[in-house]
């Protein structure tokens, strides 16, 4: 070979090593620039109760990636407070007792990743469960001699709709199904509790909020939908949110409304709509949702004023209009169809009292009482899955325990948005009270 | 009391040492007995227990002035309280939330809830053996995993009527004929040596 004289291998590898720097460098920008995209870094998608936030890694990995601690702290962080509430069957305390350390070698509990993998969608038996479903059997093996009924089932059934979650029992365990058993499938007096937001209008703090102060710039007018609105009747001012004239906002910005809705806001911030604001991401699009969507909503960004509107917020429109002004799945267009639809319309219509129609806000944004307080919960994926999460704080305030497991357990009356009658019986109650008939009428002294 | 003297022997020798400017590289390992570890670990829990079934159910329940109701499910109930026994676990689950320098848990040869049945050997032998001598504690060791721990499992005695009631009526209760005073399980506590 000439000396000199490059030959043709010699540029192959110059090129390649002329690539392979500049893509070292732009992953290794990509990496440093927080607003830059994390897409190539990503090893697999993410569950559906991810996906929307899957591009700011340090959600979950917060400033590394060499700590198993790090990632269960970063998912407490977000579902602690929701497992603590649902009085977890399975807390991290149950499986770091030194007694368990032979489980733990099968599935070591101890850490959410254990059974929710991120990354790896092939593993996702539903729910983000990413373990088979029969993993019950490496506790429950005996379940069959301690409880002749379960004899003959199979460990992949334990989670079967109706029967047992592993972490949220409360509308299943076996004295709530007694207390709730002989009930009719619809209750004498189907009916939401009122919200009562003016209540809080005794709050001086609240008061001065609304109140704004300063005055709005010369020019601005009072928007067309204003009269005879919610804040119009509170007396909001202009100014509460879009400040004085000297920092007057056309638009406040996204969370503006927290200001004076903060527990609204706080379970928004919860849910698939508000997560990615959460996490300081542009708001949701349905674009970026997994569900089907109106392709016309593709760019609609997910705020408070989405759903509510800009100066009309109608709690009617918000409850039914906004949600099927995007969603367009089966259950949400047969809502359409349904009977919980009909009440709804005979209760805009003033034929039937005030609470009485069942929106997709009834069902999704259920109403809580907290103290003297009955507010609306904005997360909606907090009685999402597993569906039995409904039972109590929606099902419940209308129809009967047996049948709500019933309906929800029929996955085609789901889709069906209700409309008909459960296709199986579950017989959770059943079994509840045959073993509470075996005790012949022997209480304890509480 | 062979061990509060031990401790009070290793106190005295290192006060002495120390005295005597035997310096740091000298200085001779001081801990507290494993066995005085738990005992003063379990009169604390027991004590502990005990005035909550006497204080507070007993004064408060149905027994008492009936403003309180105590309840496995006291969570769905109106002014629920939870039972002595979850109490107890309670303050189990809580400590495992802070520490791992100890734990410990309430078992028994006849548990209502049957994850709460001894497992390893060391627990079925120390919970036969507190039932086959009254007022004895056992003490062992074992490996778990990868690690050796310091085991010791105290009586736990029911201390008031209900105890025995509570679990004699329990659909879950393999055992039926408890009395008061009678050891009904025990107390394990752990720690890793």
């Amino acid at each position: 070979m000439p000396v000199g004289k490059p030959g043709i291998k010699t540029l192959w590898w110059g090129l390649w090593l002329l690539g392979s720097l500049a893509l070292a460098a732009w992953l290794g920008m990509s990496l440093l620039d927080n607003d830059a995209s994390k897409s190539a870094f990503l090893p697999g998608a993410m569950t559906h109760g991810h996906h929307q936030i899957e591009l700011q890694c340090s959600a979950c990995h917060d400033e590394g990636f060499n700590s198993q601690d790090v990632l269960q702290n970063a998912c407490v962080n977000c579902h602690g407070e929701q497992l603590a509430d649902a009085r977890d069957s399975h807390p991290k305390s149950k499986f770091t007792d030194p007694r368990n350390a032979n489980r733990l070698a099968n599935v070591d509990a101890r850490y959410c990743v254990s059974c929710h993998m991120e990354h790896r969608p092939e593993l996702d038996v539903g729910m983000g469960v990413t373990l088979p479903m029969d993993m019950c059997v490496h506790c429950h093996q005996d379940i069959g001699e301690e409880r002749p009924s379960h004899q003959g089932m199979t460990f992949d059934t334990c989670a079967s709709a109706g029967c047992h979650n592993f972490h949220d029992n409360l509308a299943l365990y076996e004295d709530f199904l007694l207390a709730h058993a002989d009930e009719p499938w619809l209750s004498e007096r189907p009916r939401l509790t009122p919200r009562n937001l003016a209540s809080r209008m005794s709050d001086a703090d609240l008061v001065a909020l609304i109140q704004g102060s300063g005055k709005p710039p010369a020019d601005k007018t009072v928007p067309e939908h204003w009269d005879g609105n919610a804040h119009a009747e509170a007396g909001v001012a202009c100014t509460a949110c879009h400040g004085d004239a000297d920092q007057w906002v056309d638009k406040p910005a996204p969370l503006q409304c927290a200001q004076c809705h903060e527990q609204e806001n706080e379970g928004f911030l919860q849910g698939r709509h508000g997560m990615r604001l959460a996490m300081e991401l542009s708001p949701m699009t349905p674009s970026q949702s997994m569900l089907n969507m109106h392709v016309e909503a593709s760019h609609r960004e997910l705020t408070c004023i989405s759903c509510h509107g800009a100066h009309d917020f109608d709690t009617q429109k918000a409850a039914v209009d906004s949600c099927l002004g995007c969603h367009n799945d089966e259950h949400s267009n047969e809502y359409l169809r349904s009977s919980h639809h009909r009440l709804w319309q005979a209760e805009k219509r003033g034929e039937l009292p005030p609470g009485s129609g069942v929106t997709c806000a009834t069902c999704h944004m259920p109403r809580e009482t907290h103290g003297d307080d009955v507010l609306v919960q904005h997360n909606q994926s907090l009685t999402l899955r597993p569906v039995e999460k409904m039972i109590r704080p929606v099902c419940m305030q209308c129809h009967g325990l047996e049948f709500a497991i019933d309906a929800l357990a029929d996955p085609h009356l789901v889709e069906k948005n209700f409309q008909g009658k459960p296709e199986h019986h579950v017989p959770s109650v059943d079994m509840a009270v045959e073993r509470d008939k075996a005790r012949e009428g022997k209480r304890g002294p509480y | 009391m062979q061990y509060s003297r031990t401790l009070f022997a290793t106190a005295l020798a290192t006060l002495l040492l120390s005295a005597c400017g035997g310096g740091q590289e000298s200085k001779p390992a001081v801990g507290i007995d494993p066995q005085v570890y738990t005992d003063s670990l379990f009169a604390v829990m027991n004590a502990d227990r005990t005035n909550y079934t006497k204080m507070i159910i007993g004064r408060l329940g149905p027994a008492g002035a009936d403003s309180i109701k105590p309840h496995e499910y006291w969570e769905d109930l109106e002014n629920g309280a939870p039972l002595p026994a979850q109490m107890f676990r309670y303050g189990a689950e809580a400590v495992a939330e802070v520490s791992s320098d100890f734990s410990y848990s309430l078992q028994s040869l006849w548990p209502i809830n049957s994850q709460n049945a001894p497992k390893t050997e060391l627990e079925k032998e120390g919970l036969q053996y507190i039932v086959d001598n009254p007022g004895k504690n056992f003490y062992g060791t074992e490996a778990l995993g990868d690690t050796t721990y310091y085991t010791a499992v105290y009586p736990d005695v029911a201390v008031a009527a209900p105890c025995a009631a509570c679990h004699n009526n329990h659909k879950d209760s393999p055992k039926t004929d408890f009395e008061l005073g009678d050891v009904m399980g025990g107390v394990v506590i752990r720690v890793p040596m």
